[in-house]
Parts: structure tokens; sequence; C-alpha cells
């Protein structure tokens, strides 16, 4: 039997594929014209690079680290059709958890894994709730955002838990700082020196980017979001994976808080409030959807940096901070328009 | 009737929910290499009894058997798993996801969890070989394929299961004519290749061309079953209706008077192209021509909802604006192709989608008299037969034909004098149906104008005083009725420029 072929897109297969790789890196080539632009115009200002600078790429990176970690998680949580509001707030909990164990004499390795499993318990709430009470994540987030403010401020005495600087161990202080010091990776392997916490940030999101592409968990994750139907259709067990998806996302947000406690070098209950807009902002400008089944690690590592970049340039430009907000939001709108457009550009 | 050559054999089959009995004593079998129809009317049963085979019911009693064994599977899951599959009218697809994810969806080849992508794409590739559609790649994410492509991918995840009979629940019902006919060669290919097939649907026209047997329930029995062959459509109609239907198409007596719509040189966008047509009081015109040829397109064009690029419309000698509400308000009432996604709130009650745009009725600077309104769609409800349980149910919870009345009964409430039905009987049971054409005949009657766009030539030729026949966006040929065939309006239809 001789059948004709389906309708494609009349689209020769090369163009396809060069909107295809645009749409994947669109947000990187973003990123650099936007480093380019404020390169110019730092030099045209100040005479000299200042923004252009290794100096300040180890600053902007180490600002961006902690928005990447947990961004990640975010990023999972959001391909699966999820959203996490208590981000923010479960960050600062678990900084809140690893100050109040340094200053009640633990071992800073066992703050450090109570900090870490009590991110991954605060994800695992969220998880447990949205698959029990099948209400809807944005709701079940946006209590548990309050739940973990309070629980944070609890064991705070509604105060910031400040161990003594002297039992903070300097690594610590080596993980987010923006003067790494010896300079060991510079002299033995050549790499550029930035701090050990970037280099963590980046490693967590090779794994998860193996994960999402590799693994059997990382499809259902996509399957969840796009069509969590058809996901129990084909015998995915749509709770479990709710939450083990929260919990994964609680994991990063507890490695986050590590990098939080590491900046401050104290627990502050309410250091959390609103940063979970900011990994939201992050998988976003990345590319990913709102409403599940899209988004990218690189796209969220990208758009991480990118608010980074954003607010470094306008200060080096002596914009005042009033100013970076409106750019960010503009640049938010800008990115999801883009991503429209690539979308409808398809349809056709 | 245990029938010893049967695949798959339903024996006894009895479900109840509550007082109600949706199922009672329901005998099928499918035997391998052959084409099943199951027919009836909504509501008779056929979704209880799929789901029952699928798993998702348990049925009261009875028992099924599978290539000679006892089956009673416990979910969607393990009935694929069993050798069951179902391809269901809203397709299950993760769009974001590609070919190949899709296929694989919950059968993914792994080893500890990490995928073996090579193995899957090979998997994949021969499955849509055996589709007869090699032409597919399975990267391509499924939302860049035309639906027909899509249903391919979904029937192509059932064949990776190795399935021995695969169930397909009104599979043509979003397709485009083409896609229908590349299905229809799917179907075959899946026959021949020794798969037992049950193939349910509204349209008889379908079901003799695919079907070898069939079998009718009716108020969840099975009145008859036997060879199609052998059996006339009258005859398999009145099974499903369980009446005598010696009038599919009842018709009201009614004479066109003076002209009210005129539409001069209308294009819209890509689509309808330079099109003009008359129409008069208390006349059916009916639209006729293939998926795509821009019959909804010029439906939307007239009603504004789409931009008129060029062109002329007027209401007796009056011009409204080129917006929605402007038309409302010249008389024009529009019934949507799309029930689920444009026509009707399909969570709202049926009396807020009644309503909607006549909220004027009974509203005082913004105020709503609901006492007055309730009562208004009580009686809209009693006059259209809408089979509800009261004015506030959701309009998600009733049946497609009721739905279609509610959409109906809004345009009405609105007191449009022209009313435009782009697919009105899509999908609803043959009793509605003829509901339809008798209230569209009484309208006629009553000095109302209709245009019916329709792709089930039969009823367009039944219900109209005149067809018209659009293709690739224009407006070919219109004829009073009696000069048409269908042949004739094919032939038309399928004319090129």
């Amino acid at each position: 039997m001789s059948e004709a072929p389906l309708p494609q897109s009349s689209r020769p297969v090369a163009t396809r594929r060069l909107i295809s790789w645009l749409g994947t890196l669109g947000p990187l080539l973003v990123l650099l014209c936007i480093i380019a632009l404020f390169g110019e115009a730092d030099h045209l200002k100040q005479g000299k690079d200042v923004f252009l600078t290794y100096q300040n790429a180890r600053t902007i990176a180490v600002q961006a680290s902690p928005v990447i970690v947990a961004a990640l998680g975010m990023t999972i949580v959001i391909i699966a059709g999820g959203i996490d509001l208590a981000a923010g707030t479960a960050l600062a909990l678990s900084a809140t958890v690893l100050a109040w164990f340094l200053n009640n004499g633990y071992s800073p390795l066992l703050s450090i894994a109570a900090a870490i499993l009590t991110g991954c318990l605060t994800g695992f709430i969220n998880g447990v709730l949205v698959s029990a009470l099948r209400v809807v994540p944005f709701i079940v987030t946006l209590g548990t955002m309050t739940i973990y403010l309070g629980t944070a401020k609890y064991l705070a005495n509604e105060t910031t838990i400040r161990p003594p600087l002297a039992d903070i161990p300097t690594a610590f202080d080596s993980m987010v700082t923006p003067r790494p010091d010896p300079e060991w990776l510079v002299e033995t392997l050549g790499i550029p020196n930035f701090a050990w916490g970037v280099w963590l940030a980046l490693v967590l999101a090779g794994l998860l980017a193996v994960v999402l592409r590799y693994t059997v968990f990382g499809r259902y994750v996509f399957a969840l979001g796009s069509n969590e139907q058809t996901a129990r259709l084909c015998g995915i067990n749509v709770p479990l994976m709710k939450i083990a998806v929260y919990t994964l996302g609680g994991l990063f947000v507890g490695i986050a808080g590590t990098y939080q406690f590491a900046r401050l070098s104290s627990g502050n209950p309410m250091s959390g409030i609103g940063m979970e807009l900011k990994f939201i902002a992050a998988v976003v400008i990345g590319g990913g959807s709102l409403t599940g089944g899209r988004g990218s690690v690189l796209g969220t590592v990208t758009g991480a940096i990118m608010m980074s970049v954003i607010a470094s340039g306008c200060t080096q430009l002596g914009w005042r901070n009033p100013i970076q907000d409106i750019v960010i939001g503009a640049i938010i709108i800008a990115a999801v328009t883009l991503d429209q457009v690539r979308q409808r550009f398809w349809s056709n | 009737m245990t029938d010893r050559s049967a695949l798959l054999s339903m024996h006894g089959i009895t479900k109840r929910f509550g007082a109600t009995r949706a199922l009672v004593d329901v005998e099928l079998s499918v035997r391998a290499g052959e084409v099943l129809a199951l027919i009836g009317e909504n509501g008779a049963g056929k979704s209880t009894l799929m789901k029952v085979l699928s798993g998702a019911h348990r049925p009261d009693g009875g028992e099924m058997y599978l290539d000679g064994r006892i089956y009673a599977p416990t979910g969607p899951h393990q009935a694929r798993q069993a050798g069951v599959a179902m391809i269901y009218q809203e397709l299950n697809l993760a769009l974001d996801l590609s070919v190949a994810e899709n296929v694989m969806l919950g059968q993914e080849i792994h080893r500890g969890g990490w995928l073996r992508q090579k193995r899957e794409q090979a998997q994949v590739t021969a499955a849509l070989a055996t589709l007869g559609h090699p032409e597919l790649r399975p990267e391509t994410p499924v939302n860049r394929l035309s639906v027909g492509a899509r249903q391919l991918v979904e029937i192509a995840r059932a064949l990776v299961a190795r399935p021995k009979v695969i169930v397909f629940d009104e599979p043509t019902s979003s397709l485009t004519s083409h896609d229908v006919e590349h299905l229809f060669q799917v179907i075959a290919r899946l026959r021949s290749a020794g798969l037992g097939i049950i193939y349910i649907s509204h349209f008889l026209e379908e079901i003799r061309r695919i079907a070898d047997r069939y079998s009718v329930l009716r108020d969840g029995r099975t009145v008859g079953s036997g060879r199609l062959r052998d059996t006339g459509e009258a005859e398999i109609v009145a099974l499903m209706v369980g009446r005598d239907v010696n009038d599919l198409f009842p018709t009201v007596a009614h004479t066109p008077g003076k002209e009210i719509l005129s539409v001069d040189g209308i294009s819209g966008v890509k689509s309808p192209r330079d099109v003009s047509l008359r129409l008069r009081r208390g006349e059916i015109l009916g639209i006729a021509g293939l998926v795509g040829a821009g019959r909804t397109e010029l439906l939307r064009c007239i009603f504004a909802l789409d931009p008129v690029r060029r062109g002329e419309l007027r209401v007796a000698s009056y011009c409204p604006r080129a917006n929605p509400r402007a038309r409302i308000r010249a008389g024009l009432g529009l019934v949507s192709e799309d029930r689920k996604g444009e026509g009707l709130a399909q969570e709202r009650s049926i009396a807020d989608n009644l309503t909607l745009s006549g909220l004027s009725h009974y509203s005082r600077a913004g105020w709503l008299a609901l006492g007055r309104r309730e009562k208004a769609v009580r009686d809209w409800m009693q006059q259209l037969e809408i089979k509800a349980a009261a004015p506030d149910q959701a309009v998600k919870e009733l049946s497609g034909g009721n739905q279609q009345k509610v959409a109906i009964a809004r345009v009405l409430h609105q007191g449009a004098d022209i009313v435009l039905l782009d697919e009105p009987t899509r999908g609803i049971d043959v009793g509605t149906k003829a509901e339809i054409y008798r209230r569209m005949g009484q309208l006629a009657a009553e000095g109302k104008s209709i245009i019916f766009v329709s792709s089930y030539l039969p009823e367009l030729l039944a219900v109209c005083d005149r067809v018209g026949v659009m293709s690739r966006g224009r407006l070919r040929e219109v004829k009073p009725t009696s000069a048409w065939t269908e042949e004739a309006i094919m032939a038309c239809a399928i004319g090129g420029d």
C-alpha cells in the first residue's frame, strides 16, 4: 500500500534547525549583547574599562551563584507545571537553621547538612500538599511561604541569629568572596579564579541538565508539565512525581540557603522575602513557560546571570537602584514576548 | 453466545452508578483482523463500556476474555500492558515533547533510570513505518504537527506496547477529511496486521467504509449486532434511536421573503476571498465545502470576528460596523463550531451561557434581575428541550447535544434574525440532530434567516433552500437545493482555481 506523506512544514530543514538553535541559544545571545552594550557604555563614560574586567566578572558571578542554584530548583518545578512561591522564605529558613546549628555549637558539616535537609523538607511538604490536597501549587506555596517565614522567625526568636565569627569556618567566606585567595586555580591549572561557590553552582547546573536530558525522571518532569492527564494515562505515578519534583526543588533551595548564610554570616529569617520572584524571573527569561513543559537549565543560568549583569552594569554607569528595577522588569517582559513571537512563528 | 474465534470478548457486562444502570448484560466481541464498529447515541453507554474495557471502571457483573484468558484490568496502564490500547477522542499528548518522547511515554527503555535513546528511536521509527508514515521524524516536537499527524503519534504509542486490540473513540471528530483518509489507511494496515479494532463513531458513512461488523448499544444494552454488508442504514439508525425514524430530516414548510442580508466582495486575511451572497428572510442557505475551504472564516467575517480586508456587508440597507457587538445589534448571531474552546464557557452555568449576549434584558444600571433571568432561562430550556437538572448546572456537565442547544438558545435569546450555524450537528446524536433540523425549519417559518455550514451533505440537501459550495476561500456556486446532488457538490468542492 502506498500512502501520501503527511504535509509538513514547508521550511527547509536547515532553516528549521537554525531557528531551533536560536531558540535554545537566544537568551545567551541576548546576554552577550547586554554585556557588550554595558561594556561600550561604560568605556565611553569612564574612559577606561571598569565593567569589562576580570574583577567585575568575579563579582557578578558571585552575586549570581545563589540565584542560579535556587533558580535551578525553580526550573524543575516550573517545567513540571508547578510554581514555588515559598522558595524565598524557605531559603531564608535554611540559612537560619544553619546559623542556629552553628550557634549551638554543632559542627559546620552537620549544620550544612541540616540546612540542606531543611530545604528538602520544605519542598517535600509543598509536594505532599500539592498532591494530597489537590490545591493548585500557587495557593499551596503562597501558604507555605508564610509558614516557612514564621518557622524561621520562631527559630530565631524574631531576630537574626549571629553565630560567633570564630565559629564560622573560612570555607564559607571563600565560597562567595569576589576576591578568592589564594589564587590556586590560576596558578596550578590556568583557569580563571572564581570563588568555589561559583564552580559549585555550575557543577549543579551541569548535573541537573544531564538528569533532565538523559533520565526517565527528567522526561517525566517534562511530560507532567506538558500534559498531566497524558502522564497519568501513560502510567506515570503523578502524585509521587510531584513530591519528587518539589523535594528536588527544595534541595536546591537548601543549598542556596547555604550560600545566603555564607554571604551574610548570619541567619536572617526575613532575608529571603521576595527572592522567589527573582528565581521565577530567571527561569522565565531563560525560556521557561509558566504553563509547564518548557524550560532549560542553560536558559535559567543565563537568566540569573543576566539579572546580575544588569544590576552591576547599571551601578557602574551610576544609575540608581530604581532604574535597575525598571530595566530588569522590561527585560522580563521582552524575553517572554520574544518567546511568544517564536512560538507563533512555529505555529504557522 | 460464546464466540470461540474472538480475540476479545465481553460477556454480560453490567455496571451500576448508584441507582442508574449504565450497562446491562452487554455482549461484545472482536476477532483478530477485524474492525468492529460500536454504535450508539450519546449516553447509550459506549464510553462507560470502553472505560470498563480500559480498566477505568470495574464492572459489577460479567467477564471479559482476551486471547482466551480472563482479562480484568485495574487501570488504563495495565490494560495497555495486557494488550488493549485506547486512542481517545481528545488526543493525549504532551505537546512540548518530541514525537519519540511521546511515543515512549510511560514505556521508556532505560537502564537504572538512564534513557537508552538510540534504542527508543529505533522502536519509534519502526512503529511509524508500520503505520505507513516513516516520514514523521522522531525528534520533531509534537506541537509542530498537524492534528492528523498527532493522532499517528498516539497510535504509534499504542503500537509500541504490542497491543492485540486497539480502540478508536470517535477518532475523526477533529480531523480534516484529508487526515481521515490517512487514518483509514492506517486502520486498514492495522487490521491486515491481525489486530482487533473497535471503532466508535457517530458517522454511519464512515463506519460503512471502515468496519466489518457492528454492535449497537442503546440505554446500556446491546440491541443488535451483525455484518455491515447485510444491514441497511435505516435499520442501524432504528436500532440506535429505538424507534422507527421514518424521518431523519424533519422539515417545516417555510417560504423565503424579502432580502435581508447582502454580502459584497468580502475578503478576509487568507480566506474568504471575494465572496458575495444574498440571504432572504425565512431562508436557509447551506454552505458546503471541504475542511479548510474557508467556510468557517466566511461566517467569522460576516460576524466580524475575523478582520475583514475588503468588501461590504448590509443588513437590510444598513451597514453595521465591523465588530461583533455591532453585528449582534444588527441582528446577527453566530453559533461557533468550537463548542469547547469558543462557543460556550464550559465552567459556567446554562443560565450564564444562555444570557451572556443578552444580559441587557435583565439589567438596570448594571444590576441583574436574577429571578427574572432564571424564569426566562427555564422557558428557553423547555422550548429547546434542553435536558439538564437546573439553569445553574455547569455547561460542561451536559451532553454534546444539550450543549449545542444552549449555544443555539443563546443566539435566539439575543434576538438574532440572521443565524450563522457552523457545523451545528457535529458530534451530536441522531435524535438531537433531528430536533435541530426541525428547529431550523421553525425559525425559517418565523421569518428568521439561517446560514448553515456543514460537512455532512445529506443534511444540507435535506434542510436548505439553497446551497453554495466553497473551495479555496471562494464561494463557487450557489444554486437551489433541488439543482444539486451530492456528487455535484463534491465535484464543485474539490474543483481547483
